[in-house]
């Protein structure tokens, strides 16, 4: 069931390679794939029991002792979810899309299955060639189908994030070669845990941290950002950010709970950095892309913050509560910064311009565009009744109660800054006085409400409602607790 | 029915939310949802519902409760308070001409506040609190084309998400314990941190020294909005969240004296910066701070019952002032202090309405303040703070007295744009009735009653010496206020009181703009130097791959080339001698043979 999961969407972009397919026929092909998936999804989440469910285990490598070995827990289950619904909101945002369709639409669905497969993988091996494959494929969707100067931000991004996963591969080679006996299969290394140094954990920390991204291997973010298509853009800060943050909960943190004890401070320092910097560089930003992908790094921050604080000695059930906000964050800033790269994107469409300064008064021309970016923007700001309250609040509690006040206090003031920072945006694009491209501006077609509307439901239902998706998030993240604590 | 409790705030919030999304028919959708709002609140009141629900896992207490909403005797009183001021608001409301989305933020706005008051732990308390904090943004920026509006909307909101933090910390503080009951906070282990984190949020909420300059921002906002930011919610709201932990401040030892001093300073200086105003509703947006005052240092006197009665007088009275001030704004043009002479006089269904509440804000006798401000001043006991309180009750009466003489006194009579609507008119008789007559909680006799309702069974009634003189006092300085309002004052101090102790410009000054620069500074700092070290690494590499060719490959390559250039050399030599012609071969073999002759001659 899992394994149908993962690559429906590579079949159907298999399916893509037949000829004489008009691009309407390639997009409604590419929708319907996705929104079985998505379903199917549903039916896992409907089905799911708690613990390590839908487990497939196949031989591959055995003479490394690498194998299929696929599965989903709490930790996984709600970023699957995320990843599917995102995939499908961003096939219905490009039902417009006219330029070589069905490439676009099989590198999409060739990067569904690398992500899902990412999010279930349950072996090392398996977990890096999903790693590197994403890479790849967001190369292509950037070099192909981006603007501005492409070219060189794909390189760039393929180039850090490729050094990235060079260093990861070495982290896993010395987990491999640390474990009694030696083996690349997860499970096995989180029931006992691999006797390795510390120069295990920097390089799986620094191969996480690039892909995250964190202070200060960031700077690949924004060029990418700016230059991917909006969909693209969705992905990248949507699904893929979460590939690091991810990979510090279900790599880092169980295989490593004494290094990540020893060295919870480094994570609780470079998050709260993450955090400050990404929210005051963000704060001067002029581009709407960079100043989201910047406001991404400090979102990414509080994520490694609640994991750091998850390494303390502090109570219990504080941890437990840090934690689940860290999962609970990444769920929410996908769906959130999704949605505020699919409103960049209208604005492209539009004017082709991202200039803060050349927009102003939109509310006027398009009332559904403000009001959809204001609740966003809200979102992202952690306003209670939005999911990205229920995930801070849960961060900051969870990581004061853990003991570290001064670190919590300072990420507060995160909250502050982004505040300021997307009030000035939607004052300076959507309200006061008209500005040179807002004649340009149209209000949102249905199809783009239709992708944008669904992933801002979502957050706010998680905002008012969350119980079910903590009920599922929360007995992960007990575990991860126990797990660490060892 | 208990789970009815949700439906107090889930009414008017999805009300609202359905308004934003459909923007019509706000008005009436508005009247009617808060009339049922106000009919679920005295049910609540009545019945007294509890509802216990965890948000995160470790919520509440061990057994379930401490988590969710609840009413409570204070609760009950708080309640009825919001809904009633809500609805008097969205009457008057309906009498302009406002689009849906107006209605729908009020109502969110108001539902928003009931979750505060209501919520038995700090994350539904943090919850109702921080959206109330946005809808006052998005209220005050109402009229969105105005770029100085939406400022002041947003220096509102994140002047008061300063002190929000407070609430953040408070709830770690909470949670290092392992719990978030509001009702568990004296026995906490880290109760001095969420003491700390509670009081600088209600400080800022309250608009409390030293955040009060946000308030006078928030006039930007429609009138309605300021007659219900300034009366039963928003500002309110911090007051409140005092007197609800004020045993935990109590048990702290000293946030209850820092409670107690920050709101009699504030009560005394913001009534100093009201008297200075120019602008009725800067008067008006001053006396909220310093009436707000009164009701947080009743949190820490303690004098729960007096700060109660007080909050609910102070919300008929400043609801009702402001939306007479807001009638004049419409129909006159101006809140110019000079501007409404005779404003009172043209329509005495309002100026009489005004003159109800300015007299009640004055202190006299026997409206609403006169009482339930001696009510707290009846419980201090440190002679300091007691004189602080009573000079500051007395610019009370000179405020108000100022504001009263200004719009009934004989004016030039300004040509109105339009009629009072009915609308307008139909709530000013009713809060002016309840103006007068809510200090009667604090009668001798009902204010036993009273006391055991808000939970302190103890609360001592004032004596009837002291109202009589509080309210002797009152009405003697109104009047020298009203006789002498033409007299001369230094410039200085006017200039300092009328720009409300330059605050903002001191918040700007010293974090506002220090801030920005930072960000620019980190700004540059990312693209130039951490940006341009990793774009350096593939230049450097790039050089390196140079060097390497120059020198090294090229070195190699010379060295190769070299060989074979010499063997090619070699090879041309040796074809020379090979032409094809036998008679050279003959002497080429002559010389060789002659040669080896030779060698062999020499060398034997």
């Amino acid at each position: 069931m899992l394994s149908i999961v993962i690559f429906l969407p590579l079949a159907a972009a298999a399916l893509l390679a037949l000829p004489g397919l008009g691009a309407r026929t390639v997009v409604r092909i590419w929708i319907a794939a996705t929104a079985a998936d998505l379903a199917l999804v549903a039916a896992l989440w409907a089905g799911y029991g708690g613990g390590t469910a839908y487990e497939t285990r196949l031989r591959w490598i055995p003479s490394a002792r690498a194998g299929y070995h696929v599965g989903v827990d709490g930790l996984s289950l709600p970023l699957i979810a995320m990843t599917a619904l995102l995939f499908l909101l961003c096939a219905v945002c490009s039902l417009r899309q006219t330029h070589r369709v069905r490439g676009y639409a099989a590198l999409f669905l060739f990067l569904q299955t690398v992500c899902l497969g990412l999010f279930s993988a349950l072996d090392l091996l398996l977990f890096f060639v999903f790693f590197d494959l994403a890479i790849v494929g967001m190369y292509f969707v950037i070099v192909g189908w981006g603007h501005g100067d492409r070219a060189r931000s794909a390189l760039k991004f393929f180039l850090y994030t490729f050094l990235g996963s060079l260093a990861l591969l070495l982290g896993f080679i010395g987990l491999y070669l640390a474990a009694e006996p030696h083996t690349f299969d997860m499970a096995d290394l989180i029931a006992n845990p691999p006797r390795a140094g510390a120069a295990v954990l920097l390089a799986v920390g620094i191969g996480f941290a690039v892909k995250t991204p964190v202070v200060p291997v960031h700077t690949w973010l924004p060029p990418a950002h700016t230059d991917a298509p909006a969909a693209g853009s969705a992905i990248l800060a949507g699904v893929l950010l979460k590939m690091g943050t991810y990979g510090f909960a279900r790599i880092a943190v169980p295989m490593l709970p004494e290094q990540w004890r020893a060295y919870a401070w480094a994570a609780i320092v470079i998050g709260v950095v993450s955090v400050l910097y990404g929210a005051l560089v963000a704060l001067a930003q002029e581009n709407l892309k960079r100043l989201i992908a910047y406001t991404s790094v400090n979102h990414m921050g509080y994520v490694i913050l609640a994991l750091g604080a998850a390494g303390l000695d502090g109570g219990r059930a504080a941890r437990e509560l840090a934690v689940s906000g860290a999962v609970t964050q990444m769920v929410s800033h996908g769906l959130v910064t999704g949605a505020l790269f699919l409103i960049a994107g209208v604005l492209w469409d539009r004017a082709r311009n991202y200039g803060l300064g050349e927009y102003g008064g939109l509310a006027g021309r398009a009332p559904v565009l403000t009001g959809l970016t204001a609740v966003a923007a809200f979102a992202s700001m952690g306003l209670p009744a939005l999911s990205g309250f229920i995930a801070e609040f849960q961060i900051f509690t969870g990581v004061i109660g853990a003991g570290a006040v001064v670190a919590g206090a300072l990420s507060l003031l995160g909250i502050l800054i982004t505040a300021g920072l997307l009030l000035r945006m939607i004052h300076r694009v959507f309200l006061g006085g008209p500005g040179e491209l807002t004649g340009r501006v149209s209000d949102v077609r249905p199809y783009e409400l239709a992708a944008i509307a669904p992933l801002l439901a979502l957050s706010l239902v998680i905002g008012i409602a969350p119980r079910w998706l903590l009920d599922v998030i929360e007995p992960a993240a007990r575990a991860l607790v126990t797990l660490a604590g060892r | 029915m208990n789970a009815s409790l949700w439906l107090l705030p889930a009414l008017p919030a999805g009300a609202g939310g359905l308004l934003l999304l459909l923007r019509r028919a706000g008005a009436p959708v508005a009247i009617a949802v808060a009339t049922l709002t106000l009919a679920l609140a005295v049910h609540a009141a009545v019945t007294r519902p509890v509802v216990n629900a965890r948000l995160f896992f470790p919520g509440g207490l061990p057994d379930g409760t401490g988590a969710g909403l609840a009413v409570d005797g204070l609760s009950a009183v708080m309640v009825v308070t919001v809904a009633a001021a809500g609805l008097a608001v969205l009457v008057f409301a309906a009498g302009e001409t406002r689009g849906a989305r107006f209605h729908g933020l009020m109502l969110i706005f108001v539902a928003a506040m009931l979750v505060t008051v209501t919520a038995q732990d700090l994350v539904l308390l943090l919850m109702g609190w921080e959206v109330m904090g946005a809808m006052s943004y998005a209220l005050i920026g109402y009229q969105w084309r105005d770029p100085a509006r939406v400022r002041s909307g947003a220096l509102a909101f994140l002047t008061t998400r300063t002190g929000d933090l407070g609430l953040y910390v408070a709830a770690g503080a909470a949670m290092a314990g392992g719990s978030l009951a509001l009702r568990e906070l004296p026995a906490l282990a880290w109760r001095d941190l969420a003491a700390a984190g509670i009081v600088v949020a209600a400080l800022g909420k309250s608009a409390q020294l030293p955040f009060s300059f946000w308030l006078s921002r928030a006039m930007a906002g429609p009138s309605p909005v300021s007659a219900l930011l300034h009366s039963a919610t928003m500002v309110a709201a911090g007051a409140y969240l005092l007197l609800r932990v004020q045993p935990l401040l109590a048990a702290t030892g000293w946030a209850a004296s820092v409670v107690v001093w920050a709101g009699a300073l504030t009560a005394l200086t913001l009534g100093a910066v009201a008297v200075a105003q120019r602008d009725l509703k800067q008067l008006l947006a001053a006396s909220t701070c310093a009436q707000i005052g009164f009701m947080v240092a009743a949190a820490g006197v303690p004098a729960v019952a007096g700060g109660v009665a007080q909050l609910v007088a102070h919300a008929a009275v400043k609801s009702l002032l402001f939306l007479a001030a807001g009638v004049w704004l419409a129909v006159l043009g101006t809140e110019d202090l000079v501007g409404l002479g005779g404003a009172g006089r043209r329509d005495r269904l309002v100026g009489v309405a005004f003159g109800v509440g300015a007299v009640a804000l004055a202190g006299v006798p026997p409206l609403s303040l006169w009482v339930t401000k001696d009510t707290i001043l009846a419980a201090v006991r440190t002679p300091g703070l007691y004189a602080v309180l009573v000079v500051a009750g007395l610019i009370a009466a000179a405020y108000s007295a100022r504001a009263l003489a200004a719009v009934w006194r004989a004016g030039p009579g300004r040509e109105g744009v339009r009629e009072v609507t009915g609308w307008e008119r139909a709530p000013l008789p009713v809060l002016a009735l309840v103006a007068a007559g809510a200090g009667a909680v604090a009668l001798p006799g009902v204010f036993q009653a009273w006391g055991r309702l808000v939970g302190e069974p103890r609360a001592v009634a004032p004596a009837w010496g002291e109202l009589a003189m509080s309210g002797g006092a009152a009405v003697a300085v109104a009047a020298v206020t009203v006789v002498a309002t033409a007299a001369a004052r230094p410039r200085r101090v006017i200039g300092f009181l009328a720009g409300w102790l330059y605050l903002e410009r001191a918040a700007v000054g010293l974090v506002v703009r220090p801030v920005l620069a930072l960000a620019g500074a980190l700004a540059r700092f990312d693209d130039r130097v951490l940006d341009a070290a990793v774009n350096g690494v593939p230049r450097l590499g790039l050089a390196l791959a140079r060097v390497v060719r120059a020198p090294f490959e090229t070195g190699l390559d010379g060295v190769v080339r070299a060989v074979a250039a010499a063997t090619a050399r070699l090879g041309a030599l040796a074809r020379r001698p090979q032409t094809g012609q036998v008679h050279r071969y003959f002497a080429q073999a002559a010389v060789v043979l002659t040669v080896l002759a030779v060698a062999l001659v020499l060398l034997r």
